[in-house]
């Protein structure tokens, strides 16, 4: 019976080896391994006068792998991850500690089908209600294990269904939600479709339309005695897209079911809480619109957001970076200067009111103001208000509870950002960058401004950062690029300048040197954070070594902002793609 | 004894290193217009191709494309190379990415790769990524980083495949 069950294995395993040897003769078959690794590692020095964190260790390494294999329409890979342990930066509710496989999945894919199983990253239109996505390097990873199909019937439309549980940590590998926890799981639908295409037969549309919707659901066990939790939460999404000339509109607007949660504040920590604060539960709902106009050399973009209880996690009890399905960027723009990294925004997913304004303009070459080589001018403009509360209260109970209505401004600012940007080539050695930033950032709520004792500082912070940015070509391959960063502000840790110089050698080298002295603050000369950072690329290979000291600052990936201790001590960095 | 297998596992991905030659892997991105486009089917008639990955927030990728603008009529003209650029803009910052391609002048042809699904395809760590697709579909080179003078390198890479 075995010896039968045996032979017959064989015979299979051995007519599969055959077929896929035969396969691999065909060149366009043939089987291809991708992937890519990173490694992290940091040594941490003490420095009290920046409150620096040192780990246990006195070390960290991090590192992951990913080993793609592609074969004709099949696809399968796996991410080997480690955290000996995790970089002091790395968030601190879930664990992320030894060595694993955090990833793997298995997919087919067609013309006309797309299955995967395993583990999957996928979003629905802004993901607004539905985003799983990673941010290896700042410790993110939202992906759900379970199974994505989607279907392409036609050029015209694409429907997509997911069924999965959510990563919640890492312990010697992937650790999901446990049943414990609130299972985590995590399903939905979403279908997009191309009108145009669609009514291509029948009627001519001027310009081109998408329309899309999404449903997701979630579920979680009621462990609570005295509350009755929903166990299902939905959330749905309807969007659309039209382009017109040089125009362009989208639109996508959400609602989530009512989904008590700590985030939300419509529950406070656990499930049997005799806590009066627990609030009366409300629905969720958000906006986002956005226009824009552009042609050659010119482009203007305007932004409307608005959002009511639109934190939506897989579990009730998730701390702020925790099982996140849904993604709720800031509506401001992402700088990368040094020092207009110190006061980011964070989505307030509770109640906000935003708009963005944004312009790009080309000077042409040869005219008054674009010299020889043009000049390009961006300017941007974002405000965020609070909502209008209106207070709730449910007599029956202590329950309070406050109504956002959408667009609907309160009183306070929680943050604005005006910033201007001109770009100008000189000569074919030097290239200026002339950058000026006024920010308005309310502390009270966005709650991401330190000072060097760890204590949040109160109240609202003024602050105005001016930049020069300038380019060298030394020759063909040498070239030094510089910066000179001053801010000021009467707020928090005063007044600050920064430095930055960076020679490099194409195609392989970089060395940078950098200090950030907060010379405003009291006893300025503790205050220096200089380092210096060297580098090598080959190819798709780079090393680079970095000495020295790191401010505590904001790390904002998406919606989310997370605080990063100040550290002093070395780290390497190696990445490679294959 | 941890620490010592993780560096023999990466160690034994850097040996695999080295098969280049490799096709586009086959994804669906969006143009600039909202519609889906399959990775696969990007191509230029038989002509290399370069894919480089960029997104509005990167300071030195926006470096790198806008000094190769200068010269890309050149590039065009001597060698029928394309350049596709492929944004990995999230919902944060995708609504600045057709102002910001039309406001710079830019005759690239430009994608959307938001949940950077591409992106993980083609194996990506950081952005900017720039690989070289010779006429037959396949990536015969690939760089990481930009520094003023890399686009000379790249430049020589076009050359070597038309001739």
């Amino acid at each position: 019976m075995y010896l039968v069950k045996i032979i017959k294995l064989a015979l299979v395993s051995g007519a599969i080896f055959i077929g896929v040897h035969a396969f691999a003769q065909d060149d366009n078959n043939k089987a291809v391994v991708m992937g890519n690794f990173q490694l992290d590692g940091q040594y941490y020095l003490e420095d009290s006068a920046i409150s620096a964190v040192v780990p246990e260790e006195t070390m960290a390494l991090s590192g992951f792998g990913n080993i793609l294999y592609r074969k004709g329409k099949f696809t399968a890979g796996m991410r080997f991850e480690t955290y000996l342990p995790a970089p002091v930066g790395y968030p601190a509710g879930a664990s992320w500690s030894g060595t694993g496989i955090g990833y793997r999945f298995a997919q087919y894919s067609d013309d006309l089908f797309d299955i995967t199983v395993g583990n999957f990253y996928e979003q629905f239109g802004n993901g607004m209600i539905m985003r799983t996505w990673e941010d290896r390097g700042l410790g993110v990873d939202y992906m759900l294990d379970g199974v994505r199909l989607k279907v392409r019937p036609s050029d015209w439309s694409e429907i997509t269904a997911i069924y999965g549980k959510q990563r919640f940590n890492f312990d010697n590998g992937t650790q999901f939600v446990s049943d414990d926890l609130g299972q985590g799981i995590v399903r939905g639908i979403n279908a997009d479709f191309d009108l145009n295409s669609l009514l291509d037969s029948i009627v001519a549309l001027p310009g081109q339309l998408s329309i899309g919707g999404s449903f997701v659901s979630k579920f979680q066990n009621n462990n609570s005695a005295r509350y009755d939790f929903p166990e299902n939460v939905g959330a749905g999404s309807a969007r659309l897209k039209y382009n017109i000339g040089g125009f362009q509109f989208s639109g996508e607007y959400t609602w989530i079911g009512e989904n008590p949660s700590a985030q939300n504040a419509q529950i406070v920590n656990i499930p049997d809480s005799l806590d009066p604060s627990v609030g009366l539960w409300a629905t969720g709902k958000g906006v986002n619109l956005n226009g824009t106009y552009s042609t050659r050399g010119f482009g203007v973009s305007i932004t409307a957001s608005s959002l009511s209880n639109m934190a939506f996690q897989s579990q009730r009890e998730a701390g702020a970076f925790d099982s996140w399905i849904n993604y709720l960027p800031p509506t401001s723009v992402l700088q990368t200067y040094l020092l207009s990294q110190l006061y980011p925004y964070a989505t307030q997913p509770n109640g906000e009111v935003a708009y963005r304004g944004d312009l790009f303009y080309n000077f042409k070459r040869n005219t008054t103001l674009g010299g020889r080589y043009g000049m390009k001018l961006e300017l941007s403009y974002t405000q965020v208000n609070s909502p209008n509360i209106a207070e709730l209260n449910d007599l029956g109970t202590s329950r309070n509870g406050a109504k956002i209505d959408l667009f609907d401004p309160g009183d306070e600012i929680y943050f604005s950002d005006f910033n201007a940007k001109l770009t100008k080539k000189f000569s074919k050695k030097f290239k200026g960058i002339l950058f000026y930033q006024n920010i308005v950032y309310n502390n009270d709520v966005i709650l991401g401004a330190y000072d060097y004792d760890n204590v949040p500082t109160k109240g609202t912070v003024y602050s105005d950062l001016f930049v020069f940015e300038g380019n060298v070509k030394i020759n063909k391959k040498n070239n030094i690029r510089f910066e000179a960063q001053a801010l000021f502000t009467n707020q928090h840790l005063q007044d600050w300048v920064a430095g930055l110089v960076e020679y490099t050698v194409s195609p392989h080298w970089f060395f940078t040197v950098i200090d950030q002295w907060n010379y405003g603050n009291g006893d300025g000369d503790d205050f220096h954070f200089p380092s210096v950072s060297w580098g090598y690329i080959k190819n798709s290979s780079r090393i680079s070594v970095t000495y020295g000291r790191q401010r505590a600052g904001v790390f904002c990936v998406g919606g989310i902002c997370r605080v990063v201790p100040a550290s002093n001590g070395l780290s390497i960095s190696i990445t490679s793609s294959f | 004894m941890k620490l010592s297998s993780t560096l023999t596992l990466l160690f034994s991905l850097f040996i695999i290193i080295g098969c280049a030659q490799d096709p586009v892997p086959k994804v669906v991105v969006k143009d600039l217009k909202g519609k889906s486009i399959n990775t696969t089917d990007l191509s230029n008639g038989g002509k290399p191709m370069i894919i480089n990955f960029w997104a509005t927030w990167c300071a030195p990728c926006k470096r790198e494309l806008n000094t190769i603008a200068e010269v890309y009529p050149d590039w065009q003209e001597e060698t029928g190379v394309k350049l596709i650029a492929v944004s990995i803009d999230d919902a944060r910052s995708q609504s600045r990415v057709l102002p910001y391609v039309n406001g710079s002048s830019w005759d690239y042809e430009v994608y959307l790769d938001t949940n950077q699904d591409f992106k993980r395809a083609m194996g990506v760590n950081n952005v900017p990524h720039t690989f070289l697709v010779n006429g037959e579909g396949r990536i015969v080179w690939q760089h990481n980083n930009y520094s003023p003078g890399d686009e000379d390198e790249l430049y020589e890479q076009i050359l070597s495949l038309i001739e």
